[in-house]
């Protein structure tokens, strides 16, 4: 329970640094107060004075820090300056989306990749393990905005394209982890003993390998999150991260400010929930 | 494997040679146009064809390596050394400053980096310079990259400031710079070697990356990331295959700088 308190005060605290950092980061930014608005011609001196005055009242990084986490206590996210819709209701809009993509995704992955990599150990074919070996090297050397065009290109569903781009990740991984578990010495005594491949790796091999296959799965997460954006941006898929694209190139400091928090308090939820399982799955084991 | 190490290598060498002479190699500048051949199909005069503003793309291609493949480097560089600094400092000094630079490093890995590279990008001036945004998109690759690789130093440099040979160098009167020049730090080659070498692939996908989404580096100057963008424009109907050599080039490199790097991997 202590673990557990600790986890979550850890993920609040990095969570509103994160914001911070965030919020910093596009203030610092050189760019940051002009925007294409400012090369339109059709707009007058007057107007362009107008919209230089609204951007600067996000000014002072620290007051409008202050100001955001007062609005946040109260459930307000603010107005997103360049799609002029509440941050909350584009949010509400578009994670349901992403969520979806990034759980497509990483159900892809993790069964091609672990299955691939359980195929591998287990079956002691050379085949399986090269075949596996060259696809993951292969889709590791694609640029994920690369892999989300050739899926345009090929009309192929683009949410499958998150998978394979977290799979190399998983495979390769998952497939050191095994192998390296499957040659422990009580892995190899109870080979010589006679137990059955399946017996071996569900008794021996993936009890072991259980806390780090954990950990991996938090990583994969993150992992998704920052794919989705080429993805989505590139696929025209309404998520968060077509709107963290958006944001972006419209200098959109209230929408990237609280984007950056969900991202960084999914990432970290997900990490601290693989942790505690890993730790119980440690716990177990001993 | 080891023949397949020495091929990899010799790949390697091959491309960094001939996009390094890119002055003598390539049949045209990059930004030169042949505006009576826009879109033209390879031939001897233009080995890969010409781009729809009539640019050699081979040219391009040649260019475009050479500023990938010298800069992520540096970038990597950039990073191993912000790494080692941070992570070193905090691992031998210990106490608060480690907790505070571990507490960094969770808050820079918690955020995916490719969503902040991005913020941060799109926040430059509107009107930037062809060369300042090279030098702009891997510096930041260069900054934003070190908190994984300053966990590993600062977890080594722990380890050493603890270790026998260290006590011993200080009791026989060594200190500050000299411990830190002459035991402290050819410790950490091998590390940072790896660290290094771990970076220059990412780094190179990472411009990749941004380049495909319009933030990489401006044109006309030509990276991999902008030669990639134009599979954007690329249809089945326009029959154009060879706009597909760049993203065959780039998995051509970055395999082999993984089987450069690779270990003999453990096996049944």
């Amino acid at each position: 329970m202590r673990r557990l308190a600790m986890h979550i005060a850890r993920l609040v605290a990095v969570m509103l640094l994160g914001g911070l950092l965030g919020a910093t980061l596009v203030r610092v930014a050189p760019g940051f107060g002009t925007d294409e608005s400012d090369l339109d011609g059709r707009l007058s001196s007057a107007s362009i004075q107008a919209l230089r005055q609204s951007n600067a009242n996000h000014e002072n990084i620290a007051i409008f820090y202050f100001h955001y986490l007062g609005r946040l206590v109260h459930g307000d996210l603010g107005m997103s300056r360049t799609l002029g819709q509440p941050v909350r209701q584009l949010l509400a809009d578009r994670l349901p989306e992403t969520l979806k993509s990034v759980g497509l995704g990483l159900t892809l992955a993790w069964t091609l990749g672990l299955s691939l990599a359980l195929a591998a150990v287990v079956s002691k074919k050379s085949y399986i393990d090269l075949f596996g070996s060259f696809l993951a090297g292969i889709l590791l050397c694609i640029p994920a905005a690369v892999l989300a065009i050739l899926f345009v290109i090929t009309r192929a569903p683009a949410r499958l394209a998150l998978g394979l781009i977290v799979f190399p990740r998983i495979f390769t991984y998952a497939r050191t982890l095994l192998f390296r578990t499957a040659s422990l010495p009580h892995v190899l005594t109870a080979r010589a003993k006679g137990i059955g491949n399946a017996r071996v790796l569900c008794w021996h091999i993936l009890p072991v390998a259980a806390p780090q296959l954990f950990a991996l799965a938090g990583v994969s997460v993150s992992l998704a999150f920052a794919a989705a954006i080429p993805v989505e941006a590139l696929c025209d898929l309404p998520g968060i991260g077509q709107l963290a694209w958006k944001a972006a190139l419209g200098r959109d400091l209230e929408l990237l400010v609280n984007l950056t928090m969900i991202v960084t308090a999914v990432t970290l939820t997900a990490n601290s929930a693989s942790d505690l399982l890993g730790h119980v799955s440690h716990a177990g084991e001993v | 494997m080891r023949w397949v190490r020495i091929i990899a290598i010799a790949f390697l060498v091959v491309v960094s040679m001939s996009c390094l002479l890119a002055n003598f190699v390539a049949p045209a500048p990059y930004a030169y146009q042949f505006r009576e051949l826009p879109d033209a199909s390879p031939s001897r005069q233009h080995l890969l064809g010409t781009d729809s503003l009539g640019r050699d793309r081979f040219s391009r291609l040649l260019y475009g390596t050479r500023v990938s493949l010298l800069l992520a480097p540096a970038a990597a560089l950039f990073a191993s050394i912000l790494a080692a600094l941070i992570g070193g400092s905090a691992g031998f000094v210990g106490g608060w400053l480690e907790r505070c630079v571990m507490a960094a490093t969770d808050l820079f890995l918690s955020l995916p980096w490719l969503f902040l590279l991005i913020t941060v990008r799109a926040l430059l001036p509107l009107n930037i310079a062809p060369f300042t945004s090279v030098l702009v998109t891997f510096a930041l690759l260069g900054s934003l990259g070190w908190a994984a690789a300053a966990r590993v130093i600062c977890a080594d440099a722990r380890s050493f400031s603890r270790s026998d040979f260290i006590l011993l160098a200080r009791a026989s009167g060594s200190g500050g710079f000299r411990l830190l020049w002459r035991h402290v730090v050819p410790n950490f080659k091998p590390v940072l070697f790896a660290q290094f070498w771990i970076a220059v692939p990412v780094f190179i996908l990472a411009e990749a990356n941004l380049g495909v989404l319009g933030l990489g580096v401006a044109e006309p100057l030509p990276s991999w990331g902008s030669l990639l963008r134009e599979l954007e424009s690329f249809s089945s109907m326009s029959g154009q295959p060879w706009q597909f050599f760049p993203l065959i080039l780039l998995i051509a490199v970055i395999s082999c700088i993984h089987l450069a790097l690779r270990k003999q991997e453990p096996s049944l």
